[in-house]
């Protein structure tokens, strides 16, 4: 059954008649078509799904829509401002934080929230925020220098 | 994967409200961070026509702190509880176990209360319709045999939420809501050693709050294996908490996880009390632990690595916790 969702995505307020059993996930991608939050398991094991809600990453995946009703929530897709990436997406793109780049909205978008909240992490820090997104390709290690090379450049993002 | 089936959604503003909706309901769920719930009902391993929503009750979100008794309300997120200024610095094994849950994202979502009703998990279990379908099934859903031990008549899929065991050694008590109102169980009496039926929780009854002491003297902690250092499950999980006097133990309370279908408290453990810590106590703590632990073909690592790990983990704890509490 449909029911109406009211909730602000990407600083835009939205008012949906959305399925009650409708995953974020499902929501973002197939009614809203922000297809960059991505799908990468079956359910709360990769993080490729990472959004923030209220500033904080959830996984898109294993919550439900209507669950964040009222709240803010963040997508890949609103980081960068008219057509400029953001200093994540710039780090990422030079310092070859991304291969194929299924992981990388949701490693950039828990990279994000912690950038927020400690805008001079630690490599153990970095490290501990990303535990839970999992990338088949890089090695982590060359993730791990592109959100070090944006949390040293000094711009804000957006 | 498949989407999730139909389903009803209701969110009750009040803990009274969402036990009645729950009785009201007979195939109903709550859903409280929705990390173990959800990712099961995809993998067609729950099933509900109406899932009730605990996020909207305020009073189950609160952390109290009175006289010398904490009692944190089962909706509190793990992200919170592992920040908890009081819990950091006085009941570290907790705080220790709400930091070793899957990842940091799952945590920002996961709850106390939503941990200790964790599902249990077995390798025959935790797979997709598919696969299940293709080993035609087990005894926990839609099958006759028990996989693990085909003759038995239990299921032995193993409880595995990392707060539980910390809880248990930090003295803990749960706080349950029914139709009749509030009744309080020390924690071990919520469990039931059966995979199938391991809560003591009845069908129209909410798990509100957990309650325990801040007792003086006490130091604590909690550890578990797993195959990678984040988002697995424990292989086994292993909380301590030691009252030392002097040069003798006072008390010694270790609990267990992944290692059977409830989390364990060891029993027998009081023999060591007045007794030093020395080889002969270790000795005494590794025996009770082997009675009390029952590691079965749950998970791909094996039995005799569980069985082993277990009391290495656990004397490994306890010889810290001896030097941190002199
Ligand atoms: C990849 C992955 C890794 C994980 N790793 C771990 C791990 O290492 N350790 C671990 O312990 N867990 C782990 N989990 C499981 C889960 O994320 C956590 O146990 C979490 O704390 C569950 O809480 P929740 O609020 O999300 O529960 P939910 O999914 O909302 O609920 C879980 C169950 O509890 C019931 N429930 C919830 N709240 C109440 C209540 N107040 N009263 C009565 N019933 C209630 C629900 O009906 C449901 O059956 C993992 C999950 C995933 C997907
Ligand atoms: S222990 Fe046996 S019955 Fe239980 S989930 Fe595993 S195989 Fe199935
Ligand atoms: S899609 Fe894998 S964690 Fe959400
Ligand atoms: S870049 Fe391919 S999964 Fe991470």
């Amino acid at each position: 059954m449909k029911t109406l969702l009211r909730l602000s995505v990407n600083g835009r307020l939205r008012e949906d008649a959305v399925a009650e059993n409708a995953l974020l996930l499902d929501y973002l991608r197939d009614t809203l078509g922000l297809t960059g939050t991505k799908q990468g398991c079956d359910g709360g094991e990769c993080g490729a799904c990472t959004v923030l809600v209220d500033g904080q990453p959830r996984l898109a995946c294993s919550t439900l829509a209507h669950s964040v009703a009222g709240r803010r929530i963040e997508t890949i897709e609103g980081l960068s401002t008219e057509g400029n990436l953001s200093r994540l997406q710039r780090a990422f793109h030079e310092h070859l934080g991304s291969q194929c780049g299924f992981c990388t909205p949701g490693m950039i978008m828990a990279a994000e929230a912690l950038l927020r909240r400690n805008p001079q992490p630690s490599r153990d820090e970095i490290r501990a925020a990303l535990a839970g997104n999992l990338c088949r390709c890089t090695g982590y290690v060359k993730i791990v220098e592109s959100v070090e090379a944006a949390a040293a450049c000094d711009e804000v993002s957006a | 994967m498949g989407a999730l089936s139909e389903f009803r959604l209701l969110s009750p503003a009040s803990a009274a409200e969402a036990v009645r909706l729950r009785g009201a309901h007979p195939a109903s769920r709550f859903i409280a961070g929705g990390t173990d719930l959800l990712p099961n009902m995809r993998r067609g391993l729950v099933g509900a026509e109406v899932v009730i929503d605990l996020a909207g009750i305020g009073e189950m979100r609160e952390v109290q702190h009175t006289g010398d008794v904490l009692r944190i309300g089962a909706r509190v997120t793990l992200a919170t509880l592992a920040a908890d200024a009081t819990v950091l610095a006085r009941l570290p094994a907790l705080a220790q176990a709400a930091l070793a849950v899957a990842g940091p994202t799952h945590r920002n979502a996961a709850t106390l209360g939503g941990n200790l009703c964790l599902e249990t998990r077995c390798q025959y279990f935790n797979q997709s319709e598919h696969w299940r379908q293709a080993n035609q099934y087990c005894m926990k859903l839609a099958g006759d045999v028990c996989r693990v031990a085909p003759k038995s008549s239990r299921c032995y899929a193993a409880f595995s939420g990392d707060v539980a065991p910390a809880l248990l050694a930090l003295g803990a008590d749960v706080e349950i809501l029914g139709p009749q109102g509030v009744r309080r169980l020390p924690l071990a009496e919520f469990y039931v050693d059966d995979g199938m039926r391991w809560l003591a929780l009845g069908p129209d009854e909410l798990l509100l709050a957990v309650t325990m002491p801040l007792a003086n003297g006490w130091v604590s902690t909690y550890e578990k294996l797993r195959v990678r250092g984040a988002i697995d499950f424990p292989l086994t999980g292993v909380a301590v908490a030691l009252r030392r006097d002097g040069d003798t133990i006072g008390e010694l309370r270790i609990a267990c996880t992944g290692v059977s279908s409830r989390p364990e408290f060891i029993a027998g453990l009081d023999e060591l009390a007045g007794k030093p810590l020395d080889d002969a106590a270790l000795a005494t703590a590794e025996r009770h632990i082997k009675r009390g632990i029952q590691p079965m073909e749950t998970t791909l690592v094996s039995v005799p690595y569980r069985r082993r790990a277990t009391p290495v983990l656990a004397k490994r704890l306890v010889r810290r916790l001896w030097d941190e509490g002199s």
